[in-house]
């Protein structure tokens, strides 16, 4: 029992310590360090709040790129006459009731039938939008008013904060263990007096608040969009296998998935910016392959191992 | 008034009646049983009350009020809890948690997590599994993950329990303890309802008993009327069995 208020007491200063650590980090690092985080929060955003819903529930979704979009489009469009703060929240309760509206329709669809559906979303806005552009607007791009570098990061570390208090507390709530009773036995949850599709379409509309949100706050970073840009694809499935590559067990997982992976990438176009998809994919691969339960799970599997703990923690 | 009433309910799938027009009523603190061959619709008709189904035609009574067309969790909130036919756990979780969803949300909403472990470690003693509350729902004998979805349904404070072939796959030492933990809930005021093939048990515990075929109410009365009555020995008993009563 102490050991277990001394660990916890050791997880909350490490928190502490780590959180002062990247708030003052502006101060201290290089302008590269600061673009390169702020990418690796951004990831980390999409990747977690992804895991919110689709960990526990298994339902699969490959919507990111869509709900992120419309937050890049809120920043196009209403940058300019609004506030920052604004324009962020405006993004993120853009993709709430947008997925809102997609569960209703949707969450009754399971396994493979939902993967498709999301995805197909993803490409039902991108085209929307490519025909709105040309035919309504007249236009393919737009600009996108920027702010420095420092603000872009500290908004991403504000959202990927309040993102954390989220997921913490669902996970330690009641509605944590019923979003897992879902994924394990949907049918029984609903006999047990869950309104499972209530808590389904809730959870998904909150993961996708806070991809709208790192969807807004990232558009004023790239300063010109277009819908090729704002509902790249790729974007559905990098949370996917970030949570997958650094496990879904754990709260971490998913962020160290996606710091590993945002690097990863960062130091493979660099290097090799021809192969670099090419050595990515055999990461991954390998990854599935060998870590099952992810990055996580490797680490635990070789914390037993060391001698004399096995027992220590029990 | 019956606690629960159900008149001419009827479900068909594609061109097969499942149960057609089955007028049947549960009477306060009782045990009914319900019998039949396979197929006979014993199971649609239990999905027909907890709403896991919604029927073509027909209406369910619970305490007198309309109860038909509600969606399974607020059935399960009015007081109706159920288990299945093919157990329905939540195999990665312990089997506390498993039972604590229950005390969460079944009735009483709202319960603070300390009282509803606190519950939950009762239900669990009750229903003989204390031992195992840490175990994963998976790794339980299926004697005990009957059990266990007993327990479940229990914590979300029912008035009425629909026990949906709690002993198939049991052995005899196993039934026995299945059929004390029975009237054991009884005691504690529960309805029960319970699908059941294993006839020395039903015989044993039920206080009236209704027979389907082919979807059909064929007969309903007290474990001796159904052990000696003709129709019934000779659709679901056969022809020479005098199975029951004794």
């Amino acid at each position: 029992m102490r050991r277990a208020i001394s660990n916890r007491a050791f997880i909350l200063g490490f928190v502490v310590v780590l959180f002062i650590l990247l708030a003052s980090l502006p101060l201290l690092a290089s302008q590269y360090a600061v673009i390169l985080l702020t990418s690796v929060f951004m990831y980390i955003i999409i990747t977690v709040s992804w895991t919110m819903f689709s960990g526990p529930t298994g339902y699969i979704s490959l919507a990111p790129a869509a709900f992120f979009g419309v937050g890049v489009y809120t920043s196009a469009l209403l940058g300019l006459s609004l506030p920052l703060p604004a324009v962020i929240g405006i993004g993120g309760l853009g993709s709430f009731c947008l997925a809102l509206l997609v569960g209703a329709l949707t969450l009754r669809l399971k396994g493979i039938y939902f993967v498709m559906f999301t995805f197909g979303l993803v490409e039902l806005l991108l085209h929307f939008i490519i025909w709105w552009e040309v035919n309504i607007t007249g236009t393919t791009g737009r600009m996108v008013p920027t702010v420095s570098n420092t603000t872009v990061y500290y908004l991403m570390l504000t959202v990927f904060t309040v993102l954390m208090f989220t997921t913490y507390f669902i996970r330690r709530s009641k509605y944590g263990l019923a979003l897992q009773s879902i994924g394990e036995e949907e049918e029984a949850a609903a006999h047990t007096g869950i309104n499972v599709t209530a808590l389904k379409i809730i959870t998904f509309a909150v993961s996708a608040f806070f991809m709208g949100a790192a969807g807004a706050i990232m558009a004023t970073r790239w300063t010109y969009i277009d819908p090729r840009i704002a509902f790249n694809p790729l974007l559905s499935f990098m949370p996917v296998l970030m949570a997958i590559f650094g496990g879904m067990g754990q709260l971490y997982g998913p962020i160290i998935g996606a710091a590993i992976f945002t690097y990863l990438e960062e130091f493979l176009i660099t290097r090799f910016p021809y192969h670099y998809m090419l050595i990515f994919g055999i990461i991954m691969v390998l990854a599935i392959v060998y870590l099952p339960d992810g990055v996580v799970g490797l680490l635990q599997k070789l914390w037993k191992r060391i001698p004399g703990r096995k027992h220590a923690d029990t | 008034m019956p606690i629960l009433e159900g008149k001419g309910m009827s479900k068909s799938f594609g061109g097969l009646a499942a149960v057609s027009n089955v007028d049947f009523h549960v009477e306060q603190g009782e045990i009914l049983g319900l019998i039949g061959p396979n197929g006979a619709g014993k199971t649609t008709l239990f999905n027909l009350i907890s709403a896991a189904l919604v029927p073509k035609s027909g209406t369910i009574r619970f305490k007198g009020i309309n109860i038909t067309g509600l969606k399974p969790y607020k059935i399960c909130r009015m007081g109706v809890a159920r288990t299945f036919q093919a157990v329905k756990i939540f195999g990665h979780m312990p089997a506390l948690d498993n039972v604590m969803l229950g005390s969460y949300f079944g009735m009483t909403p709202g319960l603070s997590s300390k009282d509803a472990v606190r519950e939950a470690t009762e239900l669990l003693e009750f229903a003989g599994l204390s031992a195992l509350k840490s175990t994963p729902a998976k790794d339980l004998t299926l004697a005990n993950q009957k059990r266990l979805e007993v327990a479940r349904a229990l914590a979300t404070k029912p008035e009425l329990l629909l026990l949906d072939e709690m002993m198939a796959g049991l052995n005899p030492t196993e039934i026995a303890q299945a059929m004390e933990l029975v009237t054991k809930i009884q005691d504690k005021g529960i309805t029960i309802v319970m699908i059941e093939h294993v006839m020395k048990a039903i015989m044993k515990v039920c206080e009236r008993i209704m027979v389907l075929h082919h979807g059909q109410k064929i007969a309903e009365g007290t474990p001796r009327e159904i052990a000696t009555s003709e129709t019934v020995i000779k659709v679901y008993l056969g022809e020479r069995a005098r199975a029951g009563g004794s």
